[in-house]
């Protein structure tokens, strides 16, 4: 009895109300007409969208810099990268390749910056942290106005001056990442391999980071700080390591969403992917200064699968739209849980 | 000793700590108006005893104490330090507990506010009332004269010296309105000498004014001075209690440090030459000074020869624990220090510990310990990090991969060597018992296999079978390696059972040097900051 | 000679916001082309506007508590009230005191949950509070959704969704102008509301009477050292508590006061930003984290505001893109706080190395002896 208790609390009541009420959803669902195969490729290919976004929140919190409410930072840079590949007129593998590339450096460069800002501000970073993301995004916005874009599926047709709200990468690579190797159960359901084996080898990569001489010194400083200075570890390099690399991660996962989505989000649309990522990873387990990659798959998958099945599911039987208040709760509800939490 | 006139007794008092025993039938009376100095070394139980008396939650929360305390002939038991102030006690801490953007006056009135209601009061209550700041300064003025030291109410404590500061904690303490007992714990231990020396004429005046009063101080002269009666504890027993009337510092010493040496275990199996001659010196300190808050460190200047086991004692915050952490670099320091003949570079951690040093912190939780993390990796850590241990190479050294097996089976090794008690080495050090988690600190160290070995305060807080185990391995590793060991510790019993030499530090210099043999006494007179004997012996 | 350049140094680092922003401003007002009466009208229409929200963060950050972005709670419940009254068919000033008594016992309610919550979360509270006002605010958007018309009685059709339940998403108040009417004086030709104006000076003089009380000092004492006060016997939860319910009451008469000027509601995002602009404006004034006071809340409003409108129309004529300008005004709004929350993190960090080196002279003093 203990122990189903202490694996219980282990596991953590949110998680458990969250995955039930999500597995009656599915059953729920073939009553109102909701095709089971269709939210299944759903859930799957909203995850392969989110996780690596989700997985860049790993290395800030395990080196305690907290959450990453800075993340469009990492986005931006994506978002750059994208633009800059359809600005080269590259289309398929190349395109996405190059979209990385530059996205990588953008966002590495950012990111040193940014991991410099949070070294100064130790103890708030995350509420500046939040400031920074929303500045930078505004900063981008007055850039993607008026650099001299010239492609012309980027650029706002009529005026031929700054780019579209949404640019369309159909004709350039459009599921460059989702379509390989991918299975098709039924017409309605199709496993996108591509993605979730992009997600593995990303996660294998954090992994294999954490593993090494320096993740493990990262590992010591989120874990106590004064230990890891007292091993004769520089602190703060460690932190703008791992702020680098979750804002370079951020940058990769933009790419993946853009080539599944099918559409480059651009101005303000970065901040809508703050909250929902932070949500995701502490749905999954993490907490404010421990996060592992088992995390990131269950709240991925969690979260997404709420998303997936609220609208569907709970509209067609009760008709009203609630999906878009239950998300707002759920996962502010979960940030704020998280952070009242007593740090232990 | 008219009993009437009692104002506190204490009364077959004794408290212990999860079957620690920190005090033992302690008897002793304070009558009114006089001055009760107390006496003893750290880890006496001098704290413990004030904190029972004025009722401070730890001790509760522990499982209270036996005996019993009257004060003005009714027995206490308090629930909370607020009960022990409305009883009329009052007690100035070593911390200040101050507000530092408030003025002088406004902190000798925290939350004692005088206060003038108006019609919005009435309705909503007395917070509403607004401060009527003209009579708080008045009272404030009246508290500070009262001490006779010159200093403004209306300035800011920030901006303040810390002697003032002082003042300002005991002008709040006196100012209650029935305040009968004042504790004063160290209260002289920031003040310069002609501040202290106001210090004792206001305790004088307020005692002749009806307040009692227990002064706890290192300074045995100023006890001498100022007290009426003096109470000596040594490990947790009243070991004498007697008028201060022609005391001397010498005797006080000797009562504070006791024991006599017979009893030590001496099992010196190597023999170390400490005498000057022999110049194979391992660690030449000049100068040191180090800015560590509480233990500052002014100026500090000793060797050590290879192979020796040298103990830094002295009483807390005296500036022994901040030797260790400067030669470290955990905290700013200056001055030189010289490693093996080579000068040192100070401020850097790695440095020290790529040098050969390793180091087990005193604050075992928040600095030696990484409590959520598995003992295997709190062992291997450091050696790793500094040492490039544990490490699988790959790709031609272009990535260097954690050994998880060899880091389990370095720790499997001193998990048995140590008997550190854990389930398996995958256990997180938070789960494990103080006496354990220290046995992890000293793994942690040994693992580096240093030259050097820093140890502080390596028996703080833990139980007695688990204390002779880490002093036994020290001196173990000593022996078999011919490890160098510096041992800080508040412990002088400890110091003089394992060490081939002691230094006393006191006001953040070193006050002497003296074999673990000498006169107990000379050990005393060493952590109260006097050096020379017979110049003492003659003021008296 | 030391302490003179530190004393500028500390000026500069103190002030360096407001200076940037008056630095800005300075270039951009030329640039906009707007005439010294329009901008001083709006100056007036926004300070009378704003002011009481702004105001209204003063009170946690006395009691250490930071910038209350949870304010949006307060936010929140003066719409419910206008919401009511406007369904009421209450008008005038009398409604706009209707929507406030209907608002305050929501406000408190809020606030004391706030307060609760931000107890909990000691060091973090500002990222919490603003979390927290997103929580609350899908508690609110399901309130007005789906509660109003249904199970809460709402009658006028003009607030409600054709559906027959839920709250529209722009409403027009009745009471618009309520206090702005009530004494409209012209000076010069700028017509200057002074009923809303007495309305910001009771809250000032509220404020200046609170910070003498007996709560107020304990706030302050709560906001400086908590473990000192607790040892002093105040309450340090219930007071923290306190002082967040005070804010909270203040931010829903301060947005029903916004409102009035503004006309009309936008149910469902009006409250969001409410508290950014309030953050903005306070930390442009001048204040910290930390210490904030009357004069940095009514500066900062008018210099905040006063880029607010002229930022745009700089963009547009500088740029040709009046896009320009309004991601810029953006910027600036999000960058200012910012700053200003890095300046004063990286300013405390300053503060406990010299306070520390300042100790160490004092010691080596005193050895020197």
């Amino acid at each position: 009895m203990n122990r189903v208790k202490e694996g219980i609390r282990n596991f953590g009541w949110p998680r458990i109300i969250i995955g039930l009420f999500l597995l009656a959803l599915f059953i729920a669902g073939p009553f109102f007409g909701v095709a089971t195969d269709m939210s299944l490729n759903d859930v799957i290919v909203r995850f392969g969208m989110n996780s690596v976004l989700v997985l860049s929140m790993v290395p800030m919190i395990q080196s305690g810099c907290g959450l990453n409410f800075g993340i469009p930072v990492g986005l931006v840079a994506g978002l750059f990268g994208a633009v800059m590949s359809l600005e080269f007129r590259l289309t398929g593998t190349a395109g996405i390749l190059v979209a990385f590339a530059i996205a990588i450096i953008v966002g590495a460069i950012l990111g040193l910056a940014y991991g410099l800002l949070l070294n100064k501000v130790k103890g708030d970073e995350m509420i500046i942290a939040t400031y920074v993301g929303y500045s930078i995004v505004f900063f981008m916005n007055l850039l993607w106005v008026a650099l001299p874009f010239k492609n012309p599926s980027s650029v706002q047709g009529f005026k031929g001056q700054g780019l579209r709200v949404t640019i369309s990468v159909q004709d350039y690579w459009f599921h460059q990442i989702s379509d390989i190797l991918a299975i098709k159960i039924t017409n309605n359901f199709v496993i996108p391999i591509g993605m979730i084996l992009f997600f593995a080898l990303m996660s294998f990569l954090v992994w294999a980071f954490f593993k090494t001489k320096t993740g493990t010194a990262i590992t010591a400083v989120g874990s106590n700080p004064d230990y890891a200075r007292a091993a004769g570890i520089n602190v703060d390099k460690m932190r703008v390591i791992s702020v680098v690399l979750s804002t370079v991660l951020a940058a990769i996962g933009m790419i993946v969403y853009q080539q599944s989505f099918g559409f480059i989000q651009m101005f303000s649309a970065p901040l809508a992917f703050i909250f929902p990522s932070v949500a995701a990873i502490l749905l999954g387990g993490a907490s404010v200064n421990k996060a592992s990659i088992l995390n990131v798959v269950i709240g991925t998958l969690l979260f997404q699968g709420i998303l997936t099945m609220t609208p569907s599911v709970i509209n067609s039987a009760i008709s009203i739209d609630v999906s878009e208040i239950i998300r707002i709760i759920v996962s502010n509800g979960m940030i704020v849980y998280a952070l009242t939490r007593k740090a232990r | 000793m008219s009993k009437e006139n009692v104002l506190l007794s204490v009364e077959n008092v004794g408290k212990q700590f999860e079957g620690n025993r920190v005090l033992k039938n302690i008897n002793f009376s304070l009558e009114k108006g006089k001055i009760l100095g107390l006496v003893g070394e750290n880890g006496a139980g001098k704290s413990t005893l004030m904190k029972i008396i004025f009722g401070m939650n730890e001790i509760a929360d522990t499982g209270g104490y036996e005996g019993e305390i009257y004060l003005d002939g009714e027995k206490i038991n308090f629930k909370s330090p607020l009960d022990a102030l409305n009883a009329g006690i009052g007690m100035v801490h070593q911390e200040f507990s101050l507000i530092p953007g408030f003025t002088a006056y406004e902190n000798i009135l925290l939350n004692m506010e005088k206060t003038k209601p108006s019609i919005i009061s009435k309705i909503f209550g007395k917070k509403f009332e607004t401060l009527d700041r003209q009579e708080m300064k008045k009272i404030a003025k009246d508290a500070i004269d009262t001490l006779g030291v010159q200093l403004d109410e209306n300035a800011l404590v920030s901006e303040m010296p810390v002697g003032h500061k002082q003042f300002i904690e005991i002008a709040r303490e006196i100012d209650r309105e029935k305040v009968k007992l004042l504790i004063l714990d160290e209260p002289t231990a920031v003040l310069t000498e002609s501040e202290a020396e106001i210090l004792l004429k206001a305790m004088r005046k307020l005692a002749d004014s009806g307040i009692s009063i227990i002064f706890i101080s290192h300074r045995l002269r100023e006890i001498i001075e100022v007290c009426d009666t003096i109470v000596v504890l040594r490990d947790g027993v009243v070991v004498v209690e007697k008028p201060a009337e022609g005391l001397n510092v010498r005797q006080i010493a000797q009562w504070m440090v006791g024991r006599d040496v017979a009893g030590r275990k001496a099992v010196q199996v190597r023999d170390v030459d400490i005498s000057e001659s022999n110049k194979d010196v391992i660690l030449d300190v000049e100068h040191l000074w180090v800015d560590m808050p509480g233990e500052t460190v002014k100026d500090v200047s000793f060797s050590v020869k290879r192979g020796e086991i040298f103990g830094i004692g002295g009483l807390a915050g005296q500036g022994k624990l901040g030797i260790s952490n400067g030669i470290l670099g955990l905290f700013p320091a200056g001055g030189k220090v010289l490693l093996n003949g080579k000068e040192l570079p100070l401020n850097s951690t790695f440095n020290a510990l790529k040098g050969g040093i390793a180091f087990v912190s005193e604050d075992r939780r928040g600095v030696g310990l990484l409590l959520d993390e598995s003992i295997d990796w709190n062992i291997a850590f450091n050696a790793m990090q500094v040492q490039n241990r544990f490490i699988k190479k790959k790709l031609g050294g272009l990535i260097k991969w954690r050994d998880d097996k060899a880091m389990k089976e370095c720790a499997d090794k001193y998990v048995n060597a140590l008997q550190i008690k854990c389930t398996s080495t995958k256990q997180h050090a938070r789960q494990l018992s103080g006496g354990n988690q220290q046995k992890v600190c000293l793994a942690k160290a040994f693992a580096m296999e240093p030259s050097l070995l820093l140890v502080s305060e390596p028996t703080r807080g833990i139980d007695v079978g688990a204390k002779a185990l880490v002093l036994d391995s020290l001196r173990r590793h000593n022996n078999e390696n011919d490890t160098t060991i510096i041992m800080v510790s508040s412990e002088l019993e400890e110091l003089r059972s394992i060490c081939d030499r002691i230094a006393i530090v006191s006001e953040g210099k070193i006050a002497g040097i003296l074999s673990p043999d000498a006169d107990t006494a000379e050990f005393g007179l060493l952590m109260s900051g006097l050096s020379n004997l017979n110049e003492e012996g003659e003021e008296q | 000679m030391k302490q003179k350049s530190q004393s500028v140094m500390r000026f500069l680092t103190g002030s360096a916001v407001p200076i940037l922003f008056i630095t800005i401003s300075v270039i951009a007002i030329p640039l906009s082309n707007y005439s010294g009466l329009y901008l001083a009208r709006e100056i007036v229409t926004r300070l009378c506007r704003d002011s009481f929200l702004v105001l209204s963060l003063l009170i946690p950050v006395m009691a250490g508590m930071g910038i209350n972005f949870g304010m949006t709670l307060g936010a929140m419940a003066g719409q419910i009230g206008l919401i009511f009254i406007t369904d009421w068919g209450i008008n005038g000033a009398f409604g706009l005191f209707m929507a406030a008594l209907i608002g305050t016992p929501i406000a408190i309610l809020l606030g004391y949950f706030g307060g609760i919550v931000l107890n909990r979360a000691k060091g973090r509270e500002m990222i919490t509070s603003m979390m927290l006002s997103y929580f609350v605010s899908g508690i609110y958007q399901f309130f007005m959704l789906y509660l109003c018309g249904n199970i809460i009685p709402i009658k006028s059709p003009k607030l409600l969704l054709s559906r027959g339940y839920g709250i529209r998403n722009a409403i027009t108040l009745n009471v618009a102008g309520g206090f702005d009417k009530l004494i409209r004086i012209p000076i010069g030709k700028v017509y200057v509301p002074f009923g809303t104006i007495l309305l910001i000076a009771a809250a000032c003089i509220f404020i200046m009477w609170f910070r003498r009380t007996k709560l107020g000092q304990d706030m302050r004492a709560v906001g400086q050292d908590m473990g000192v006060a607790d040892a002093s016997g105040i309450k340090v939860e219930k007071t923290r508590i306190e002082s967040i319910i005070i804010s909270t009451m203040l931010a829903c008469y301060g947005q029903i006061i916004y409102l009035q000027n503004i006309g009309t509601l936008n149910t469902y995002n009006g409250a969001d930003q409410a508290s950014l602009f309030a953050a903005a404006s306070l930390l442009v004034g001048g204040a910290t984290v930390s210490k904030a006071t009357i004069p940095n809340a009514i500066i900062g409003t008018a210099l905040f505001h006063l880029m607010f409108v002229v930022m745009p129309m700089a963009g547009k004529n500088l740029t040709g893109s009046a896009m320009l300008g309004e991601y810029f005004r953006m910027f600036i709004s999000y960058g200012v706080v910012t700053i200003a929350l890095v300046l004063h993190a990286w300013k405390r960090h300053k503060d406990k190395e010299m306070g520390r080196a300042l100790l160490r002279e004092i010691s080596s003093e005193n050895t020197g002896k």
